[in-house]
């Protein structure tokens, strides 16, 4: 019986093995060799010390973590609300969160292009009420509404489920206790939905900072982040820039991984203080 | 453990067979091209003529095509690059040398298209599309002429300039701004062209690629850099907007070529030269011109295709015009110092 369960594991194995492990061995190996070939540290050198690339990086970086402010203010009232109505109702709007992620966000960014475009329902609206056309799109605004809106669900649905599992016995105790709702809000309901909102924050932030067709399709090419710098090493410059190319993507690995850990480590934090708390 | 090695082995056999067997009884060409640049009624017509089945796949770009002719493992037996890569191509030895007994239609192509600079004496490729670069403009929103480039940098357009999101095509338009060579070496006039897309970059609406076309038709632009043959599509009575008109500037332009190559690694070379042969028959170059729109070297297919295109200056531009043009060569590693401008450009914010 044991065996058997094992043996269920191993294709699992197999595919992390072949299309997970094999690929960042592969830019790592990158990562420090050199165009020639041999060990070397010149590509991860280059990578840091050019200042296009670190330009770049600290705009990337600024756009995920504005956006991963903005999921957070919206998302988490959105979870609240959500988490406070009838099971039934709830379920229904859960749904209807759900289905627009089961399209493929490419389409989605590209229904946004048409949204946003000067013929567009935004513009429409603008001329009926007798203003002036405006250009939405291919602007940073649009990236930001871009990367919000495809990456809001993924803030929403970590805070919604801790939430909803709450015991709202705590929140009537501190009430008869004597708190205010904002009191009880901020002292019971906020600390124990923690790991919700760290969680949001490492599905939102990490993949913001990695995106790339959200600022080529609504950013018409303008606002260059870190994906498409990658992405450029590899296609136009070909086989000769591979190891500054992978240093790149080596060096937002390790961004990667270090926020992570940051939010593992006060994932964990909050889970002594909420341990305190009870 | 052992059922599910053997699942895979099978499964992979299959995969095996699966790739095999088709070439027992046809033959199945891998074609790789560019979107929207073949009509594809062809190539069953061509299956059903010889037999020889079609796998065809397109890409985006030429950078691309590059990257995937250079694998070890390249699949393709047809491609169709521009001029500047086929250069590329042959300097590492990559392209078959075809045997031009077995494309008697050659005959039909235009000795103007014929052993040019990339290619001397067509050892390598065959002329598919050529065509010129240049200003696609709506005639409502602009009401200068368009006869320089220095209207993309005129800030009472602000907003309304597209320009592309390719290296050589926009450095280029900046050199040919500032009267240098497409191709040039010198760093100052690579700076100078950086200089002045940075200048432009404000009033630019966005750096696109194919999605040009679309822009423009729905009139969500007034001054775009476009492909000749982009234009004509662009500029049909029909699926286009009417309103549109193309401009090559009076100082010249880029010239380009898009031909036909045979990869070394291809193993069916017999029948890629079939289907080159057929594709520069005169009826079927006519029908492929007339679909996509780009201009066609064949002479006959031209001259079956009628007034309407001999004498539309954008599908056919007069040779005074073609003097005065440029073609792209293989920069080779000099494409950094190009790139490293371009990623200034693109990355600059005010």
């Amino acid at each position: 019986m044991k065996l058997k369960r094992q043996a269920f594991s191993y294709p699992y194995i197999v595919w992390m093995l072949i299309f997970i492990l094999a690929p960042m061995v592969l830019i790592v190996y990158f990562a420090f060799s050199s165009a020639e070939g041999g060990l070397s540290l010149d590509s991860i050198i280059t990578a840091l010390t050019n200042e296009i690339y670190m330009k770049v990086l600290a705009r990337s970086v600024w756009i995920a973590l504005k956006a991963t402010v903005i999921c957070l203010l919206l998302g988490y009232p959105i979870a609240y609300i959500l988490s406070t109505m009838k099971k039934r109702t709830a379920a229904i709007l859960y749904v209807l969160f759900i289905v627009p992620m089961w399209m493929n966000f490419l389409l989605r960014t590209y229904a946004w292009q048409v949204l946003l475009d000067s013929n567009g329902i935004f513009n429409s609206i603008l001329s009926l009420l007798g203003l002036p056309a405006q250009q939405f799109l291919y602007t940073e605004g649009a990236v930001m509404l871009g990367t919000v809106y495809n990456f809001l669900p993924f803030m929403v649905l970590p805070i919604y489920s801790v939430l909803v599992k709450l015991d709202r016995s705590l929140v009537e105790a501190a009430a008869d206790l004597g708190a205010n709702p904002v009191l009880c809000f901020i002292k019971v309901v906020l600390p124990q939905s923690v790991p919700g909102i760290i969680s949001g924050i490492t599905m939102v932030f990490i993949p913001a900072i990695t995106t790339f067709a959200i600022s080529r399709l609504l950013g018409g090419g303008k606002f260059l982040l870190y994906g498409d710098l990658i992405e450029n090493q590899f296609i136009t410059l070909g086989q000769s820039a591979w190891p500054v190319g992978s240093a790149l993507s080596f060096i937002l690995l390790v961004l990667v991984l270090i926020s992570m850990a940051i939010m593992r480590r006060a994932e964990h934090d909050a889970g002594e203080q909420g341990g305190m708390l009870w | 453990m052992k059922k599910i090695a053997i699942v895979l082995v099978l499964s992979m056999l299959i995969c095996c067979f699966a790739g095999c067997g088709a070439s027992s009884d046809a033959v199945t060409l891998n074609v790789l091209n560019w979107g929207d640049y073949i009509d594809e009624e062809l190539l069953s017509q061509f299956t059903e003529e010889t037999g020889i089945r079609i796998n065809y796949t397109t890409l985006a770009n030429n950078e691309e095509m590059l990257v995937k002719l250079q694998q070890e493992d390249c699949i393709y037996d047809l491609c169709f690059p521009s001029d500047y890569i086929i250069e590329r191509l042959i300097s590492m030895d990559l392209l078959y040398e075809i045997n031009k007994d077995n494309i008697p239609n050659l005959q039909y192509i235009d000795d103007r298209f014929l052993d040019l600079s990339f290619d001397p004496g067509n050892k390598y490729s065959i002329p598919y599309m050529w065509g010129t670069v240049g200003i696609l403009y709506n005639t409502t929103m602009v009401d200068d002429p368009v006869d320089s480039w220095d209207i993309l940098w005129n800030e009472k357009y602000a907003g309304q300039i597209l320009m592309y999101n390719s290296i050589r095509d926009s450095m280029g338009v900046a050199l040919m701004k500032l009267g240098h060579s497409l191709n040039t070496r010198d760093e100052a006039h690579i700076l100078a062209a950086e200089e002045a897309l940075i200048a432009q970059k404000p009033i630019v609406q966005a750096y696109l690629g194919d999605d040009i076309k679309d822009r423009m038709i729905g009139g969500g632009g007034a001054l775009a850099i476009v492909y000749s043959g982009d234009a004509m599509w662009c500029m049909d009575e029909i699926e286009g907007n009417p309103d549109l008109a193309y401009a090559v500037p009076e100082s010249g332009s880029n010239l380009w070529f898009d031909n036909i190559i045979i990869p070394k690694s291809s193993t069916k070379t017999a029948e890629a030269e079939a289907f080159i042969n057929f594709l520069c028959d005169p009826e079927v170059a006519a029908q492929n011109a007339e679909y996509i729109g780009y201009s066609t070297p064949n002479a006959a297919a031209l001259e079956m295709m009628g007034a309407d295109y001999i004498e539309n200056e954008t599908y056919n531009p007069p040779q005074e015009l073609l003097d005065k043009c440029e073609i792209f060569h293989d920069l080779g590693d000099f494409i950094n110092v190009y790139n490293d401008s371009w990623m200034r450009v693109i990355s600059y914010a005010e």
